[in-house]
């Protein structure tokens, strides 16, 4: 290979934060410049992940600076890693097209943290070394906080602080966790903390559990499993629409470092039965929320909870298929969370102002759009609006409740067979797939409530939605049914990326024989 | 000397837990604040606590790694402090912001009981 194509792994954190920063030296009112700048380098990231995917059989061990590993930082592009950064490019590229119609010019700026929470994503998915994850967690925990508080606003204001302050919280336990790791081991890349941690002598072993289980702490926090994730259905909420979509997949990261880190780490299971009823715990939660939610965005978030509970509860299950079956999972989750928090303030707006029944949003943000924000975008509208709205949150509600023919319901599927499929069957697997049948059910009782409240019930005439807007909401779902079609070749691909992830002597091999 | 550090390190850590458990934003702010210096200085101890050890090898000198002390743990928590001070100035900023649009210092945005 050519030197140039093994630098394909460092682009998707290097475009991003070169051209975040090239946007801020553009003039504030230059909109369709930086979208265009924006959405090209998306396109870049998307297109450097899929050379990664492309290739991913053979990991890629990228040294920055070419210090050789343990030594020096690695960027690990593997398949799980690949993955993640094509499904954080094709969020990223959705959530902008959505702002440029309108959200983008709510506040300054919103561009470039857009490219820095890109960049901070993608380094987080590849850096192979621990406290690197620190600190591309940090880079893309302040893009976030920059965009909770887009649109400003007292109830946004609000939730980014109470968000703000739980996440520098999680962070100070990260702290905590890599540095107990790295006065036991004595070294920070993950491979040879792995390699290292059946060496430790008996007495301070207790030392690495304690330092795995406050970094857990960190990462539960951001996946928001119950009772560390209270906070995540208001804030989510509170955000802007993009901003929102885009957080969708934050909450996946706290999921993926957990499924990186143990499955790396501790091979044997240690902890599974927490992740297995932390995870349960969840979905229950989450569950109730959902039937318990008034407004649309509250519900998408409760969604998330149930999702995140799923993905912890599978992976506390510690079998290569189920944890494949729920990356499917992951990925089908991620994009339908997306496009609701996408639709919903398209149908917000569509019936607003009048008989709002089920949002108090407008009422609780205390006051108009911020400035600078149009109240009706340009361009050409969408016909039958109510038509095509609810049709796209007929297509949403059956994702999150996972029915066909969307593929939220292979993904359940697929994960409950996998889980049944040991002989004899665990009483923890009838339990988690009652509660996942139940949780299918009241995100069904849900949606067809707020979906009769808002489309059936309410007369209104509807404002006019634009076709740019709807456009991003639309992809996302149709890529929703390409996964249905294609789950074949995707499913075997995610198997292949949940053995290996199971069989770590693979990835440690690599990664330290460079 | 451990002794003495090791208590310091609780007793900034307690202090922050209690502050941010605390209702007013101010408070929250100071208790991340020794919060953070609690784990700057844990960071810190696991390289160990040695007196008069250098963290740089010399390049003349004979390499007896007993004699110096680690360099990372002290690399670490240069990027720790710098992170959180960062982010404890955002979150002043958040906490201006917060006062003025919802004119009370509690963290909910309103008095309780109103």
């Amino acid at each position: 290979m050519s030197a140039w194509a093994d630098h394909v792994v460092v682009a998707p954190i290097v475009l991003p934060l070169a051209c975040g920063g090239l946007m801020l030296l553009l003039d504030e009112r230059r909109h369709a410049a930086k979208g265009v700048i924006g959405l090209a380098t998306i396109v870049a990231i998307g297109l450097a992940a899929a050379v990664l995917l492309a290739q991913a059989p053979v990991a890629h061990i990228y040294a920055l600076g070419n210090w050789p590993p343990p030594f020096g930082i690695v960027l690990v592009a593997d398949r799980l890693a690949a993955a993640m950064v094509l499904l954080g490019a094709v969020l990223a590229f959705a959530a902008l097209a959505f702002s440029l119609a309108r959200w983008q010019r709510a506040a300054p700026r919103f561009d470039s943290l857009v490219q820095f929470l890109l960049a901070g994503l993608n380094g987080a998915f590849l850096t192979g070394d621990l406290f690197n994850l620190f600190v591309f967690f940090e880079l893309l925990l302040a893009s976030s906080y920059g965009l909770a508080l887009h649109g400003a606003g007292r109830m946004r204001v609000r939730e980014s602080l109470h968000y703000i302050v739980i996440n520098l919280v999680a962070s100070l336990f990260f702290l905590v966790g890599v540095s107990l790791l790295y006065g036991v081991t004595g070294t920070l890349n993950m491979a040879d903390i792995a390699l290292r941690i059946p060496q430790v002598p008996a007495g301070d072993r207790v030392m690495v559990e304690i330092g795995a289980a406050v970094l857990a702490m960190a990462f539960l926090v951001k996946a928001g499993m119950w009772p560390l994730g209270f906070w995540l259905p208001s804030t989510y909420a509170a955000a802007s629409p993009p901003a929102a979509a885009l957080f969708t997949i934050l909450s996946k990261v706290g999921i993926y470092a957990v499924l990186r880190l143990w499955l790396l780490l501790f091979d044997a299971g240690t902890g599974a039965t927490l992740l297995l009823f932390g995870g349960m715990a969840t979905v229950a939660y989450g569950m109730s929320a959902m039937l318990a939610a008034q407004d649309i965005a509250r519900m998408a978030g409760a969604s998330l909870l149930v999702s995140s509970g799923t993905l912890l509860a599978a992976i506390g299950a510690h079998i290569p298929a189920v944890t494949g079956a729920a990356l499917y999972y992951l990925v089908v989750s991620t994009l339908g969370a997306a496009a609701l928090y996408l639709l919903v303030e398209l149908i917000e707006r569509a019936r607003a102002p009048g008989a709002n029944v089920l949002a108090v949003t407008a009422e609780a943000f205390g006051e108009a759009a911020p400035e600078g924000l149009p109240q009706e975008p340009e361009g050409a509208a969408i016909p039958a609006t109510m038509g095509v709205l609810g049709l796209a949150f007929a297509c949403c509600a059956l994702l999150v409740a996972g029915l066909p023919p969307m593929p939220g319901f292979l993904a359940k599927f697929a994960l409950l067979s996998a889980l049944l499929a040991p002989d004899p069957v665990p009483g923890t697997a009838w339990a988690l797939l009652a509660l996942l049948a139940l949780s299918g059910l009241a995100a069904t009782i849900a949606m067809a409530r707020a979906g009769v409240r808002i489309f059936w019930a309410a007369r209104l005439e509807p404002r006019r939605i634009h076709l740019a807007e709807m456009g991003p909401v639309a992809a996302l779902l149709a890529l929703c049914l390409a996964l249905t079609a294609a789950a074949g070749p995707v499913t075997d691909y995610l198997h292949d990326t949940a053995r290996g992830l199971h069989a770590p002597h693979g990835y440690i091999g690599k990664v330290l024989s460079r | 000397m451990e002794l003495i550090v090791s208590l310091g390190i609780g007793v900034l850590a307690g202090c922050g837990t209690w502050l941010v458990l605390r209702p007013r934003t101010f408070q929250v702010i100071l208790g991340l604040s020794l919060l953070s210096y609690a784990v700057n200085l844990f960071i810190f101890i696991m390289g160990w606590v040695r007196g008069g050890a250098p963290p740089i090898v010399a390049a003349a000198a004979s390499v007896d790694a007993s004699r110096f002390a680690d360099p990372l743990p002290q690399a670490l928590v240069l990027t720790a402090i710098v992170i959180s001070f960062a982010t404890t100035a955002l979150l002043l900023v958040v906490l201006l912001a917060a006062r003025g649009l919802t004119g009370t210092d509690h963290v909910d945005g309103r008095e309780p009981g109103e």
